[in-house]
């Protein structure tokens, strides 16, 4: 019987570097596009990543493709998100995790800022009211 | 128990404030279950709205002829995880397998249920039901057809979770032993939603709950009764690999050039081209990837009859026939009738030789 | 339950013995029907040889001819581009091949899924062209009987559902996939009884031709 160790091990690509499928440029096009219709006209957009049939490698490559910006934000808010720009000013991916750290949803957001950053009219009415009470303690 | 009630007639909203989660984690809440639904981004604003006044629909799990499978595949759903599903999204008011409750309390709790959501609760089943002899399963001294029946009567809706309950699945593979029936088969005054699969994704299992939640309406259905957004498309046509399938670049066994290049798994019996499921981009174990992708072609699980459609390791287009194990047989037939022929054409020409009569120039004189 | 994948599920199975018995009990037959009627001996002195004659006009006949080119180049060009169109289809597309494999045990190399595609979209076209010709033409017409166009039909129709199947034109995918199996085993079990016979006997034909002319020493 041959033994674990006496299978030869072949390296299809370098170290580092994942094959893709292609899959990644399509949606560079797709980001393109979206870019100029926000500068333009102002139209924010979002990308589901995960809606498309991905092959292994084509995310990888994808987010290499548009690396890291200036910007780099976490959210605790069930569980842990975290938000960066890509080194294309005003492509962002949005990357929410639950509290287990497993990814719900990943997005590519085309904007000044996603959405999901600004403070919200809920939360800041009920800040008003939390904020006011402390006051009132003191 | 009080506690649970207050929270039954509280909006999702409300009751997701009640724990101190914030708009925005309501919003990455809602996001993901966009996602989850396979509803564009641009759809969250009115998942958002939607889901702010929902209500936890109460939910009624039955099993029958099933292996568990189906939900040992929602326990591995992450998005939401089991938990949040069933404290959040859904009231799960009867489950054997996920129940503290066991005997009379439980089938007690299914009867509270029904009694108190009268019309609204809905049905989740999975596994088939047997026809031939109530006694193959029962529940309870209760009959799965009878339980089925009873249960159903005052639902909203029903959802066939698996391809035991979609199709008759397992059960239901030739020669059928026990009569099992599809629920389809035996509900027809009730919307029936068929998530097959054998387990179904568990995101897809919740999408659909989800959707329910949400819209409190069911999607989308395809000819079989599964949700378009889920099954719209073939897994051939979402296939990372697909392009290899048009160069014509296919791998012929599990480890050889073309198995590590990650070429086209037709030749090695993938029945994505027949298939109609969301593998390739739900993907499974938390979306690490899916069987073609872990380089083994797709057996067809959520297909009608997929237990019967020949071999897993077939290629979709070899016939599944008796025939072709016989060829010689039928040939040998062939070769029998065409001798039988070949003889009886050479007895008419020998025939027809014997008749011929000599004709003379004086014979065509006296016709003349 | 009576669903698409039910249909498919028949096709591949009975659907496919039945036919598969048919067409190959049926070729035998008829070829046999022939050739144990065999010719009378030839007790002249033969001025050639016969194998060599027969297998040079195996291919020589199967090369066009310079007269019939120039009467009618449609029919003849025509004629080369859906056979040739036809048995590329039909030979070399990988599912195709690997069907022979199951029921012969034999295989050769495939070409790529978009080529087959290409060459079958030209088939189907000069298929249509075709029968347009014959209905249009007066002669073609005249000399054409149900049979040919019940042929033709047997024939297009693999092309055409294929050509759906591929491209996943008709929902759900079994229902065409079982179409298209359907209109071949059509065409399997009316293959040994009607014209389409000549793809086996045109062999014989042609070689006996040949051989025959080799023998008496004149070309054929």
């Amino acid at each position: 019987m041959q033994r674990l160790q006496d299978i030869a091990i072949k390296v299809e690509s370098p170290e580092g570097i994942q094959a893709s499928h292609g899959n990644a440029l399509p949606i560079l096009h797709e980001i393109l596009h979206a870019l100029q219709r926000f500068s333009t006209e102002g139209e924010q957009s979002c990308i589901d990543l995960r809606s498309l049939p991905f092959g292994p490698g084509d995310e990888e490559e994808l987010l290499r493709l548009l690396g890291r910006g200036e910007i780099n934000m976490t959210m605790d808010a069930l569980g842990e998100s975290t938000i960066w720009e890509t080194a294309f000013s005003g492509v962002w991916i949005v990357d929410h995790r639950n509290a287990e750290g497993e990814r719900v949803a990943l997005q590519i957001e085309i904007g000044s800022v996603p959405q999901i950053v600004f403070s919200q009219q809920e939360d800041i009415v009920d800040a008003i009211d939390r904020l006011a009470a402390q006051l009132e303690e003191h | 128990m009080a506690d649970d009630r207050k929270k039954l007639s509280m909006t999702l909203g409300e009751s997701l404030r009640q724990q101190g989660v914030s708009r925005r984690g309501f919003l990455k809440y809602c996001a993901a279950t966009a996602s989850m639904m396979a509803l564009p981004p641009n759809m969250v604003p009115a998942v958002a709205q939607a889901l702010e006044k929902a209500r936890r629909p109460s939910v009624i799990w039955l099993s029958f002829q099933e292996c568990t499978g189906c939900t040992e595949s929602l326990t591995r759903s992450h998005s939401p995880s089991v938990e949040n599903l069933i404290f959040d999204h859904i009231s799960l008011d009867y489950h054997h397998t996920l129940q503290v409750a066991s005997g009379d309390a439980a089938e007690a709790a299914r009867e509270a249920a029904m009694h108190e959501n009268e019309g609204k609760y809905i049905v989740v089943v999975d596994g088939s039901i047997p026809l031939a002899n109530p006694g193959y399963s029962a529940i309870a001294g209760i009959s799965n057809l009878q339980m089925l029946e009873e249960t159903v009567a005052g639902a909203a809706a029903v959802v066939a979770v698996g391809s035991c309950a979609a199709f008759g699945g397992l059960p239901h593979a030739n020669p059928n032993p026990t009569g099992a029936v599809s629920v389809g088969e035996i509900i027809k005054d009730k919307p029936v939603v068929n998530v097959s699969g054998c387990p179904p994704i568990p995101t897809v299992i919740t999408g659909v709950l989800a959707h329910f939640l949400t819209f409190g309406s069911l999607p989308e259905l395809d000819a079989l009764g599964r949700p378009m957004v889920f099954f719209g498309q073939s897994i051939h046509d979402r296939c990372y690999r697909r392009p290899f399938y048009d160069k014509g670049l296919f791998a012929e066994t599990f480890d050889d050039e073309g198995a590590r290049k990650g070429w086209c798994l037709f030749r090695l019996g993938c029945k994505g081209p027949m298939t109609y499921n969301a593998c390739a981009t739900a993907k499974w174990n938390q979306g690490t990837s899916w069987p073609v992708e872990s380089g083994h072609g797709c057996l067809g699980c959520s297909e009608p009859d997929f237990w019967d459609a020949g071999g897993f390791y077939n290629a979709l287009s070899i016939p599944d026939s008796d025939l072709t194990r016989k060829t010689g047989y039928v040939v040998g037939a062939g070769v029998a009738l065409g001798a039988a022929a070949g003889a009886l054409n050479r007895s008419t020409r020998a025939k027809a030789a014997a008749k011929h009569e000599t004709v003379t120039i004086d014979d065509l004189d006296k016709k003349s | 339950m009576s669903t698409s994948i039910d249909f498919l599920l028949w096709v591949r199975g009975p659907g496919f013995d039945i036919a598969l018995f048919i067409f190959v009990v049926g070729v035998l037959i008829r070829l046999l029907e022939v050739l144990i009627l065999g010719r009378k001996p030839d007790y002249s002195e033969p001025r050639g040889a016969e194998l060599g004659a027969g297998l040079l006009t195996l291919v020589t006949r199967t090369a066009p001819e310079g007269g019939s080119f120039k009467r009618s180049p449609f029919t003849v060009v025509g004629g080369y581009i859906w056979h040739i169109g036809f048995l590329v289809s039909l030979f070399l597309f990988v599912p195709h091949i690997e069907l022979i494999d199951s029921v012969l045990g034999i295989r050769w190399p495939g070409i790529a899924s978009n080529l087959v595609d290409a060459i079958s979209a030209v088939t189907i076209v000069t298929l249509v062209a075709m029968l347009f010709s014959r209905l249009s033409h007066p002669v073609k017409r005249f000399l054409s009987g149900p049979e040919d166009y019940l042929t033709w039909l047997v024939t297009f129709l693999p092309m055409l559902t294929g050509y759906l199947a591929y491209h996943r034109m008709i929902d759900p995918y079994p229902l065409v996939l079982g179409l298209h199996i359907l209109s071949v085993e059509l065409l399997m079990v009316l293959f040994p009884f009607t014209k389409l016979m000549h793809a086996f006997t045109f062999i014989i034909a042609r070689w006996y031709n040949g051989a025959m002319a080799g023998r008496r020493g004149v070309q054929s």
